[in-house]
């Protein structure tokens, strides 16, 4: 997927809704090409069981490198139904296609006012730009 | 020279048949086992530890230990921790079997001599933190920061408040935050001003009826004596919170201001760094901790008290926060802390925080041209320099000039803590090092930020290794080696 | 002063180079109102000489258990330390290094924690273990806090009388802010019956914590007990004796979750009680909730083997209040001495170790069943220890006048059991001969006859 199709969180999650078969709205989340170069080097991330359900700006999991460690915050409302736990085993090459290969969990929505406090690319960049400095 | 061969694993350089310690044959009537334990409970095979001769054992460790740096071999100005100088007198006399050889559960009356010793040691940590309750079962200063938020908390429920915060300023140990979830409170985190102090707004806004205490560290861990210490203290006084001496840094202060006379309330002493006990590779430390007279009934048990008829130990404490370990504490560590104290009296432990700080200074001076040191021109016991500049200009980074350093027989500064300077090298030289040692550091240092980057990179060169892949170690940890027989 | 280097010209040279007079000013920082305005009321210095005889004397005024004949135990115990432990742990490159952040200049320290590991992981069956915590009680506690974080179940844990007292004490204090409630089964018969567990065990139980052998010396149930606690999707906790382990199976064997153990008979001094070493080992899947340091094998830029810290993501300096523990310090110098202790008496020193406690133990357990004033209060199988009752209820005036005469005869347990006022602990290590035994009974007769007359 290209970011500039994504919703992103201010904590550098990014989301893309799509409708399932039965109609509902599943959110795939990912982390930010932006936050992976902050954190370098990874070395294990930790995903939440399917079937829990999250609140928005609730932490779900973590992710670490060798000396630093960040919470994953769910950008939405609503229930894990996948989790992409292959990614523990090549978490290496999450940085080369973060907003791909690199999801994290799908969740399905169970209210989407989350959804628009959410950024668009544009203003996700601008926000980054601010924190690099 | 390097012994190669004795520095190969233990479990590699054992063999079948090889013996070093062995056991008399027993004394005692001839039982069969099964007559003694259930055979169900009997291992058939003894644990797979490895067959090694005495000088095997020998020659690897000894061989071990020279690939380590240490206070006995080289400048070790590790901020924060306080690597001075350990008495060989105190080794020996903390091992004299009238000392080493005491049962924790020997009868009171044959241990006068310890319990003498433990009760000075009390009052005389009383007297140095001016805060005149003394407990020195916490088994360091992480354990001293979760004792005292015992106390505090039972402080509390005594008075019938229900006060669920700690706050801790972000230039904190990590230590202190821990400790407060540990110890079941929620942990805040008060800003700091850009010189490192704590920022007054940020403490008023978060200081509420809410607020059990303020864990401080003063002087800081940027080295610098809080200059808002006492309005700091009656404003959490005010909200009614308790005032928590972290007191990593007494090595500036030792006779010179109090912790109780700039109105801590509770506070720990780390032995191992003010006190001189060895550092152990890791520990073990010793972390009592002193409190006012009003926490004094929360203290844990049992402490020692002096009675006509000798020293004692006082289990009966009704309003004590219970234990936090077994037995009475760190003794060794403590002792050695005693022989200490004892070697300098009033004067010399004055001195031996004069001293401190004017070396700190003398080094700050030295490289501050090189090293802007953002809190200014003055510090205490240690001062944080920052590398970020020489990152900008030079692509040289604060941990290439620590791992340079190892180059020419220095051990590294603390690097990238505290966190809110950027490229972060925490220097502290401690009062046992001369003139001429900081010297030879300082120029190293200026001879550092002349060398090429790409080498700098690349450094160490001389060490026992290079520098090691620490994502590979965390990505597949490898913790034990692979069981005999495996691949 | 005594380990200043600074002489009065070199004060004035770094006066000078700081800009400033004198010492009094690089004070200036602290608030005149707030210094100490005389000097502190310690006594005055003493000089080594001095010093040495001051110590001297404290050290007289003692009666140390350990150069005499020591029955005492109850987690401290008087076993031999080989040479070779105090030659290395004596060694300054050892004893004067630090925390091994920096790798390069640590590499004799984390290869000496990695083979701790290693040793330790080998002693208890399990996986993992890491570089050590404070005591045996601080690690019971930090593996109950595991446990609980590991099931998520917050509310209740499950632990036995049988467990020592001081251990449990320690985990009361940690968790009494937490909420969490502690089910303590009563173990009148000198260890736990499994129907009692049973009935103990919740579905909300985070975990069953016992001691085996247990603080009277018994042994525990351990495969029956092990198999309660996982039907009830609680963790298992077995706080061993590591001299144990060198004839008992190991606890990984009887599907332990976590092992934890007081480390001080792996050739540490008794010194009044600490430093000692918490010995944590764990399965594998537990490792990221582990507290404390561990060491982990890697290569450097070369490519050649070397050990640095790892997995310090989980430690306060980095997740701080989201910690696993708030430990900073390990007990580096007393894993060493364990480790080096371990390398000395091998698989086969173990075990005779092991056999020599176990069957002095049972012969002094035998010569007290033998004497009418005493009765063996618990009829389970022991390992070093056990508890004698007398029946004349005499405990205090019977140890103080054996101390009198250098016995240290056992640890009296009405502090802790109200139930067995009239009775103590007995430990027997190799270092007693059965000439040692023969004599402490024979004092204990003689004694017997003091406190008639006393009495008449």
């Amino acid at each position: 997927m290209k970011p500039e199709t994504l919703l992103f969180s201010k904590t550098h999650e990014w989301v893309h809704v799509e409708t399932d078969s039965t109609g509902a709205k599943v959110a795939t989340i990912g982390i930010s090409a932006f936050a992976l170069e902050a954190l370098t080097d990874l070395v294990y991330i930790e995903l939440p069981k399917v079937g829990r359900t999250l609140k928005t700006g609730e932490a779900f999991g973590e992710i670490e490198s060798v000396k630093a460690v960040s919470d994953l915050y769910s950008p939405v409302d609503g229930a894990v139904v996948a989790t992409h736990d292959s990614l523990a085993n090549e978490l290496e090459s999450l940085p080369s296609d973060p907003y791909g290969n690199g999801w994290l969990v799908k969740i399905k929505l169970s209210d989407e006012t989350a959804l628009q406090e959410l950024m668009d690319y544009a203003a996700y960049q601008k926000q980054c730009a601010e924190e690099g400095h | 020279m390097r012994n190669i061969r004795a520095l190969q694993p233990l479990f590699d350089l054992a063999k079948p048949g090889r013996r070093a310690t062995r056991f008399p044959k027993s004394d005692v009537p001839e039982v069969p086992l099964t007559k003694l334990l259930p055979a169900t409970a009997i291992a058939e095979q003894p644990p797979a530890l490895p067959e090694l001769a005495e000088p095997d054992v020998v020659r690897h460790f000894t061989n071990l230990s020279t690939l380590n740096m240490s206070v006995d071999t080289h400048f070790y100005p590790l901020g924060s921790c306080t690597m001075k100088h350990n008495p060989k007198r105190n080794e020996r006399l903390a091992s004299l079997p009238g000392m080493l050889d005491l049962h924790p559960y020997q009868p009171e009356e044959t241990l006068q001599g310890m319990l003498a010793l433990l009760y000075e040691l009390q009052q005389m940590l009383g007297e140095i933190g001016g805060l005149p309750a003394v407990s020195l079962q916490p088994a360091a200063g992480a354990q001293g920061e979760f004792t005292s938020l015992l106390i505090a908390s039972a402080y509390f429920r005594e008075r019938g408040e229900n006060r669920t915060k700690v706050l801790a300023p972000d230039s904190a140990h990590g230590t202190n935050p821990a400790s407060a979830a540990v110890a079941g409170f929620t942990a805040v985190t008060v800003k700091s001003t850009p010189q490192g102090f704590v920022d007054l707004a940020d403490l008023a806004a978060k200081l509420d009826h809410e607020t059990a205490v303020f864990m401080i560290t003063n002087p800081n861990t940027l080295g610098m004596f809080e200059p808002n210490i006492k309005r700091i203290a009656e404003m959490v006084h005010a909200v009614g919170g308790l005032l928590y001496l972290d007191g990593a840094n007494m090595n500036a202060i030792l006779g010179i201001t109090r912790p109780g006379d700039f109105g801590a309330d509770m506070m720990h002493f780390n032995c191992h760094k003010t006190f001189s006990g060895p550092h152990g590779s890791g520990g073990p430390g010793a972390g009592p901790i002193a409190v006012t007279s009003v926490l004094a009934p929360y203290l844990p048990a049992p402490l020692v008290v002096r009675e006509d008829a000798g020293y004692r130990l006082d289990y009966d404490r009704p309003k004590s926060v219970g234990r936090v370990r077994s037995f009475f504490g760190n003794v060794g560590i403590l002792v050695r802390a005693y022989c200490y104290i004892r070697s300098h009296g009033p004067d010399g432990l004055r001195r031996v925080s004069e001293n401190a700080v004017l070396n700190a200074n003398y080094l700050l001076a030295r490289v501050k041209h090189i090293f802007p040191v953002p809190q200014g021109d003055r510090c205490m016991h240690e001062f944080v320099a920052s590398a970020a500049k020489l990152k900008t200009d030079k692509d040289i980074s604060a941990m290439d000039i620590a791992k340079r350093l190892l180059d020419y027989g220095f051990h590294a500064p603390t690097v990238y803590f505290p966190p809110i300077v950027r490229e972060a090298m925490m220097i502290e030289p401690t009062e046992t090092e001369s003139k001429e040692t900081l010297d030879a550091f300082a120029e190293t240092l200026f001879r550092i930020t002349e060398e090429p980057a790409e080498l700098l990179h690349e450094a160490p060169h001389t060490t026992s290794i290079s520098r090691p892949d620490e994502v590979r170690a965390a990505r597949q940890p490898v913790m034990i080696s692979p069981p005999p027989g495996s691949p | 002063m005594p380990f200043l280097l600074n002489t009065p010209d070199d004060q004035q040279a770094m006066l000078a180079a700081i800009g400033v007079g004198s010492l009094d000013e690089l004070f200036a920082m602290v608030p005149a109102d707030l210094r100490l305005k005389r000097d502190l009321a310690i006594p005055p210095a003493l000089t080594e000489i001095e010093l040495s005889a001051h110590m001297a004397a404290l050290a007289r005024a003692n009666s140390p258990a350990g150069d005499q004949l020591c029955f005492l135990g109850g987690g401290c115990y008087d076993h031999f330390v080989p040479a070779v432990v105090d030659a290395i742990a004596g060694r300054a490159e050892f004893y004067t290094s630090y925390t091994p952040y920096q790798a390069e200049a640590s590499q004799g320290n984390l290869q000496a924690f990695f083979e701790y590991q290693t040793l330790i992981s080998r002693l208890t069956g399990m996986e993992v273990a890491n570089a050590s915590l404070y005591d045996g009680a601080t690690a019971a506690t930090e593996a109950v806090l595991m446990s609980i974080s590991a099931t998520a179940r917050h509310r209740h844990v499950v632990t036995a009388a049988s467990v020592h007292p001081e251990y449990r004490q320690t985990l009361a204090a940690y968790l009494k802010n937490l909420g969490v409630e502690i089910s303590t089964v009563g173990t009148p018969g000198g260890a736990i019956t499994p129907q009692d567990l049973f009935d103990a065990v919740r579905d909300d139980t985070a975990c069953v914590l016992v001691q085996h052998p247990n603080f009277f010396g018994c042994l525990e149930d351990v495969e029956r007990l092990a198999q309660i606690a996982h039907d009830k999707g609680a963790m298992f906790i077995v706080i061993a004796d590591p001299i144990s382990l060198g004839i008992l199976k190991r606890p990984g064997d009887y599907d332990a979750d976590i092992v934890v153990a007081e480390g001080q008979s792996l050739g540490i001094p008794m010194q009044f009680g600490g430093p000692f070493l918490g010995i944590m080992a764990c399965r594998e899947r537990l490792v990221r909730r582990m507290p404390g340091r561990i060491a982990g094998q890697t290569v450097d830029r070369r490519g050649k083997r070397c050990w640095v810290l790892t997995l310090q993501t989980r430690e306060q300096h980095i997740r701080r209040e989201k910690a696993t523990s708030n430990i900073c310090t390990n007990q580096g110098l007393l894993a060493l001495r364990a480790t080096v202790y371990l390398a000395l008496v091998g698989p086969q020193g173990l075990r005779e170790v092991a056999e020599l406690n176990l069957r002095k133990a049972h012969y002094a357990r035998e010569r007290f069943a033998s004497l009418e004033r005493f009765e063996i209060v618990h009829a389970r199988p022991t390992f070093k220890e056990f508890v004698v009752r007398d029946r004349q209820g005499q405990v205090e005036n019977l140890l103080a006048d054996l101390a009198a005469r250098d016995i240290f005869a056992g640890v009296p347990l009405g502090r802790w059991y109200p139930e067995l006022a009239d009775c103590f602990l007995v430990a027997v290590t190799e270092k007693r001969s059965r000439q040692d035994i023969d004599t402490l009974v024979a004092a204990l007769a003689q004694s017997n006859r003091k406190v008639m007359v006393a009495h008449a």
